[in-house]
């Protein structure tokens, strides 16, 4: 039987271009290291994220299907992979107003047309995320059979963000019971991370809003929102947060120096995201997962736990 | 109602309460007050209702109304109750006050969360006419 999400079309998205380099980077490299192909969207767009999407909906949700488009039609996918939030939300959002709502379908159906591309169609494509690309192609066993150094016990509270399980009827193969991923307590990170060896702890504020959205119009609300989540981590017994959207880790390094400089509270745990710590239970070097490039610096801390 | 500087304050005080079961009871009570600020600001009466035999997840499900990013507030509410139960089905468990510390803190997410997103509305104690009592009293 072929292996699930062995090949699949890759959208990084745009914040993996930028500040989420290292979320890319560690992607690809772990993708390399467990035998599955990524294959990027030719000539990709922006989602629409959040400044468009405040716009016209419509507009969002036409950006994000021609992006389904190019995968499915010109390229020939029946997965894409997005291992941003913002994206994955975005397409899996765009998926299901297409679906249910005529007027967004023909909104998308004009737009296609005036820009030369084939309309994407509601089911031509699933929409993934990267936890859902390692986890369902190899699952836990399929981990531990592939670790070599390993995490080592390393203490890991596991930050999903707001917009990997919201709104909830936008991921319809979510809360299928045992084994799928669940809305209320997603669990993905913490299964894959601990089949590499990590020790998870409780970490109540999982899903909880990094103040992202606020962060140009209220730096100090998201500074107290991230120092919220960091001490909360900590007193969890964390000496690391693993992340899985660039957005959210950018957010929690930024406010992490904010709220030290700002409001004089020094916070020590470590933000590294989920695929760079993979990587390196995997055996893959510090470098070659982008470590230095995080604003964050662990290498010292994951030098002296022998991980890196 | 409370004003919500003071809930801050509150929410500290009760998170080192020496007796558990009364912190958790007024970290509860404080994460509805904090849910009624949203309500009244949207001309809505806070309901008395109760939801999974919570007031606050009621409260909650209630602001959601009409409002989809008011769900990233979810599971903190969520979260909440789960510490509470946990503290006071069990107020003589080792971990109570390491809880009752954790629980604190989920309700100061729930604090910073709303009172950012009424700030950012220019909403109830954040609006033009209001704002002016609010810098006075900080």
């Amino acid at each position: 039987m072929e292996q699930k999400y062995k090949k699949v079309a890759y959208y990084p998205g745009c914040a993996l271009e930028g500040t989420g380099h290292s979320y890319n980077r560690s992607t690809k490299e772990v993708g390399k290291a467990l035998g599955l192909d990524l294959v990027e969207v030719e000539n990709w767009n922006c989602c629409g994220a959040m400044e468009v999407k405040n716009i016209d909906p419509k507009i969002q949700t036409y950006l994000s299907s021609r992006v389904m488009s190019i995968a499915a039609n010109e390229m020939g996918f029946d997965t894409v992979m997005a291992p941003c939030n913002g994206c994955y939300h975005n397409l899996k959002k765009a998926e299901y107003d297409l679906g249910q709502d005529a007027e967004t379908a023909e909104v998308v159906e004009r737009l296609s047309t005036k820009a030369g591309h084939e309309t994407y169609k509601a089911g031509q494509i699933e929409t993934i995320h990267a936890l859902d690309w390692i986890k369902d192609s190899l699952g836990e066993e399929g981990i531990r059979q592939r670790v070599k150094g390993g995490l080592k016990g390393l203490k890991v509270a596991n930050y999903y963000g707001c917009m990997y399980t919201r709104p909830r009827h936008i991921f319809p193969e979510k809360d299928k019971g045992p084994g799928s991923e669940s809305t209320l307590k997603p669990h993905y990170m913490d299964d894959l991370l601990a089949a590499a060896g990590a020790e998870n702890v409780d970490f109540p504020l999982k899903t909880a809003c990094c103040g992202g959205a606020h962060t140009l119009s209220d730096s100090d609300t998201s500074t107290r929102l991230v120092l919220n989540i960091l001490r909360a981590a900590e007193a969890s017994g964390a000496e690391v947060i693993a992340t899985e959207c660039p957005t959210c880790h950018s957010g929690l390094e930024m406010h992490q120096i904010r709220a030290e400089k700002k409001l004089g509270e020094k916070t020590g745990v470590k933000i590294v995201y989920f695929t760079q710590l993979l990587g390196l239970a995997l055996g893959l070097g510090a470098r070659q997962v982008g470590i230095h490039e995080n604003v964050s610096d662990s290498l010292g801390f994951l030098k002296q736990k022998g991980i890196a | 109602m409370r004003p919500l500087a003071e809930i801050a304050t509150a929410i500290d005080v009760a998170g080192r309460s020496p007796d558990a079961v009364a912190g958790a009871t007024e970290l509860l009570g404080l994460g509805e007050a904090v849910l009624e600020h949203w309500l009244a600001a949207h001309d809505d009466v806070p309901t008395a209702g109760a939801r999974e035999g919570f007031r606050l997840l009621a409260l909650h499900r209630q602001g959601a109304g009409g409002e989809p990013s008011f769900n990233a507030c979810r599971e903190t509410c969520r979260e909440l109750v789960f510490h509470y139960n946990l503290i006071t089905l069990d107020a003589a468990h080792a971990d109570t006050a390491r809880r009752l510390a954790m629980m604190a803190m989920v309700a100061m997410h729930l604090y910073l969360f709303i009172s950012g997103k009424l700030e950012s509305a220019k909403l109830g104690e954040f609006c033009c006419s209001s704002r002016p009592v609010r810098a006075n009293a900080g």
